[in-house]
């Protein structure tokens, strides 16, 4: 009896470190974008709602995400600890730059947030607002040069409809691609590009401190706690979302899967995670499994399209 | 003066007691994951910001503090002893140390890079304290053409340090150029020489790369000579620094901390870029030159000043604009955040004491660091009176460990193996082996800034040279390449071919 007291405390012992998994989450960007504090956040909630002990957060930039998700869907095979975070820029960047490696081989979890576009200049430009840009860009679209994040990315695909709103060839667009949201910021604090877009996170604290003025928001109305007129109001006709998401390694099983899902799911309904999402400005626009799955697809031809009118994908 | 009274407040908050453990704690872990290759500080920040939760800000952070220089410091250590550079920004140091160490030096090249260090990283940390906002501002006026134009400069001035065979050097360089073409290409999206090998498509990783030519390659190289030639003198004089040692370290750590610091600043810098420009500033301007390639202490004391003068310089743009450019740097944002603080132009009005308590914590590590590395140089050498076989069957576990730690995959392995054939080719047949790393690092950076550049200015190649910083330095890069010209056509390039033989 005293043996079996002993053995179970020490089977105890030895099933609670794995009751609580330890998720290793990839950030497929440069640190300081949206990718990489979309991970963090996640980790933050994860380890202070107790759902698991330990979350690690690595960065491989590049790509619009395509180079972080091939050394995913070849590193973390059928392993449920790993995790990635990814959203519309790789639907956008698997298909620009023709990539081998798509979404379709990880296995997607849920989308978590959504987050609007915002256009910037630095303070010191001669642009004040959307007017001033689109009659800069119909005079010489090539002068006015773009800051984002990779090529083909939701950033990419804006600056396209905006010109094509305007009534300017999509295709003369003069867009200059970094690694991530905190790349390009230092360029556009520098005025080294005309305008900036990017989330409106990335941008929020240096627009709060002035160094920054923001000209525009991708949303269809205004935004609360947002001190920025809509696209549509500046008179471009343009709304678009920059969704986030997070998804496992390829080859789980099923029952991994829900495990994965049943974490995801008790995370997103957290109190930490209500709190990160206000602090952020990120709008939560949480779906998950099969439903996500479904989404995916829609959004993925639906990007297919925008990008062959825009010029981005022959 | 303000800014002094804020200091010595954080000061008072770094000294106390249960503050000194943390920070000791810090660098002690920090030097530890250091020394093993792999395994660099923002893994161990990251595996130790849920556990430092529970503690309050001011101690995480200084904790933090500690990790981050002492995971700068420990890499040298390494590099120095065993030719194992852990990570990029040692590579050079494994340069002149290595052969110091050969040459029973290696006690006064770690106390140099010991002593360097925290020379740097006081001046730097003083640096961050009053001069942040204006180093910021001149990082950001760094733009594509800038950034083209330092890695100009950075490619002549090594490739000046090539030796004597400009054709071995250059051919070194380019081997290096085109590995640094594998992978996606950032501005496209379009996978190149990757040959349909997914695990190409990342492109090679700098440290496999550079475990595999120096460590491999040279344990191949030894394994194939018998030993013959690559005697190691464990210990020659005294484990301490001369004062001719000192005497010849000290204007390199200056000047090494002077060319770290901005260039760690910059958002798209990097810290080898300074350590690659201080090793040629050194070179160029030491006393002996003769007697680089051999083992020159200046050769070790300037790099190392510019490696942890640029750990500082990271955190510029860190705490003035929530920029973090390293992954250490990132993982000390989430550090940030853990404590609700968000780092950006505010941060320094809005939340003062906890800026200066954890610069002040920087002073404190900093202090530590040396207080626990100077006593372990005297073990630390006795690493090398261990028998040449069991010595190098250590250094490969290391750094076959180190690779997989890195990076779980069979193919990094079979790439460390192929490299490290490639280092022992490279030996063999007398072709130096940091060209072949500078390449691989500085390509892939010149390439983008230079498409970036060009793009802004819808091809116009002007923009090249628009501004006077752009060129002030490709003047010194044309500076670099000429004057050895001048000074060999004057008869002295005897000294020269001396100054740049057998380095590797």
């Amino acid at each position: 009896m005293k043996q079996f007291v002993l053995a179970s405390i020490i089977a105890g012992a030895l099933a609670l470190p794995a009751a609580a998994a330890d998720y290793k989450i990839m950030a497929p960007a440069a640190p300081g974008g949206g990718w990489d504090q979309t991970a963090r956040s996640m980790q933050t909630a994860l380890q202070d709602e107790k759902i698991s002990s330990s979350v690690q957060v690595n960065n491989v930039p590049g790509a619009g995400g395509t180079i972080g998700l091939a050394q995913f869907v070849n590193q973390a095979n059928g392993d449920p600890a790993q995790l990635i975070v990814g959203g519309y820029v790789m639907v956008g960047a698997i298909l620009t730059n023709a990539s081998p490696v798509t979404l379709d081989q990880v296995t997607p979890i849920a989308r978590l947030t959504g987050e609007y576009e915002a256009l910037v200049v630095p303070a010191a430009s001669d642009i004040k607002d959307m007017a001033g840009l689109v009659a800069k860009l119909k005079a010489d679209p090539g002068s006015v040069s773009w800051g984002g994040g990779s090529a083909g990315g939701t950033d990419h695909i804006t600056a396209g409809l905006i010109a094509k709103a305007a009534g300017v060839d999509p295709t003369k667009v003069n867009y200059i691609a970094y690694s991530g949201g905190g790349e390009a910021l230092a360029a556009i604090l520098g005025g080294q590009v005309t305008v900036g877009i990017s989330g409106y996170g990335e941008f929020a604290e240096q627009i709060k401190a002035g160094t920054l003025r923001i000209i525009g928001i991708s949303s269809d109305a205004k935004v609360e706690g947002i001190d920025a007129p809509t696209f549509k109001e500046g008179g471009v006709d343009v709304s678009i979302q920059n969704w986030r998401m997070v998804a496992a390694a390829p080859g789980i099983s099923a029952e991994q899967k829900a495990a994965v899902l049943a974490d995801v799911e008790k995370m997103v309904t957290s109190a930490s995670w209500t709190k990160i999402l206000a602090d952020k400005g990120w709008a939560n626009t949480y779906l998950a499994g099969d439903d996500f799955a479904a989404q995916l697809k829609k959004d993925t031809e639906a990007t297919s399209a925008i990008l062959k009118d825009i010029g981005l994908v022959k | 003066m303000d800014t002094f009274g804020l200091l010595a407040q954080g000061l008072l908050t770094a000294l106390e007691p249960m503050n000194m453990l943390y920070a000791l704690i810090g660098v002690t872990l920090g030097t530890a994951v250091g020394v093993l290759p792999g395994i660099g500080p923002a893994l161990t920040v990251a595996l130790l910001l849920p556990v430092t939760y529970k503690l309050d800000p001011a101690g995480s952070l200084i904790m933090f503090a500690g990790i981050y220089y002492g995971g700068m410091y420990g890499g040298s250590t390494t590099s120095i002893l065993l030719n194992t550079p852990g990570e990029s920004a040692s590579i050079v140091t494994a340069l002149e140390g290595n052969k110091m160490a050969r040459a029973g030096r290696g006690g006064p090249a770690l106390a140099t890079a010991a002593v360097g260090s925290f020379v740097a990283g006081l001046i730097a940390t003083v640096g961050l304290a009053f001069v942040a906002p204006t180093v910021v501002k001149m990082a950001l006026s760094f733009g594509p053409a800038e950034y083209f134009a330092l890695m100009i400069l950075a490619f002549m001035t090594v490739s000046a340090a090539f030796g004597d065979s400009t054709l071995r050097g250059l051919t070194a360089l380019f081997i290096g150029l085109g590995l640094g073409l594998i992978g996606i290409d950032l501005q496209t999206g379009q996978a190149r020489l990757a040959f349909g090998i997914p695990d190409l498509l990342d492109g090679i990783e700098v440290t496999t790369l550079a475990v595999a030519l120096f460590a491999v390659g040279e344990a191949l190289s030894v394994a194939a000579s018998r030993g013959g030639d690559s005697t190691i003198q464990a210990i020659k004089g005294s484990v301490w620094m001369t004062r001719e040692d000192w005497s010849r370290s000290w204007k390199p750590w200056l000047r090494g901390t002077a060319i770290g610091f901005p260039i760690g600043a910059m958002p798209a810098g990097g810290a080898e870029i300074g350590t690659f420009l201080s090793y040629s500033v050194e070179k160029n301007l030491a006393k002996k030159p003769e007697e680089f390639g051999h083992g020159a202490i200046e050769g070790v004391a300037g790099p190392e000043a510019a490696n942890n003068a640029s750990a500082a310089g990271t955190l510029v743009p860190l705490l003035t604009l929530g920029l973090p450019t390293t992954a250490t740097a990132a993982i000390m944002l989430a550090g940030f955040q853990q404590f609700g603080l968000q780092p950006g132009p505010l941060l320094f009005a809005t939340n003062p004491q906890l800026v200066w308590g954890l610069i002040a914590s920087l002073l404190v590590a900093n202090l530590m660091l040396l207080v626990l590395n100077l006593p372990l140089v005297g073990v630390w050498v006795r690493l090398l009176t261990i028998p040449l076989p069991w010595l190098y069957s250590g250094i490969l576990l290391f750094a076959t460990l180190g690779t997989i730690g890195a990076n779980p995959s069979t193919f990094e392995l079979g790439m460390l193996l192929a490299f490290g054939l490639l280092g022992y080719g490279l030996r063999r047949f007398g072709y130096p082996i940091a060209p072949v790393v500078v390449g691989l690092i500085l390509g892939p950076m010149a390439e983008q800034q230079l498409r970036r550049a060009l793009a802004i200015s819808q091809g116009d190649p002007t923009i090249l040279v628009h501004s006077p910083i752009a060129i002030v330095l490709l003047l010194l890069a044309a500076t670099a390449v000429l004057l050895p010209l001048y000074l060999r056509a004057r008869g002295r390039g005897k000294v020269l071919a001396q100054l740049g033989a057998n380095e590797d």
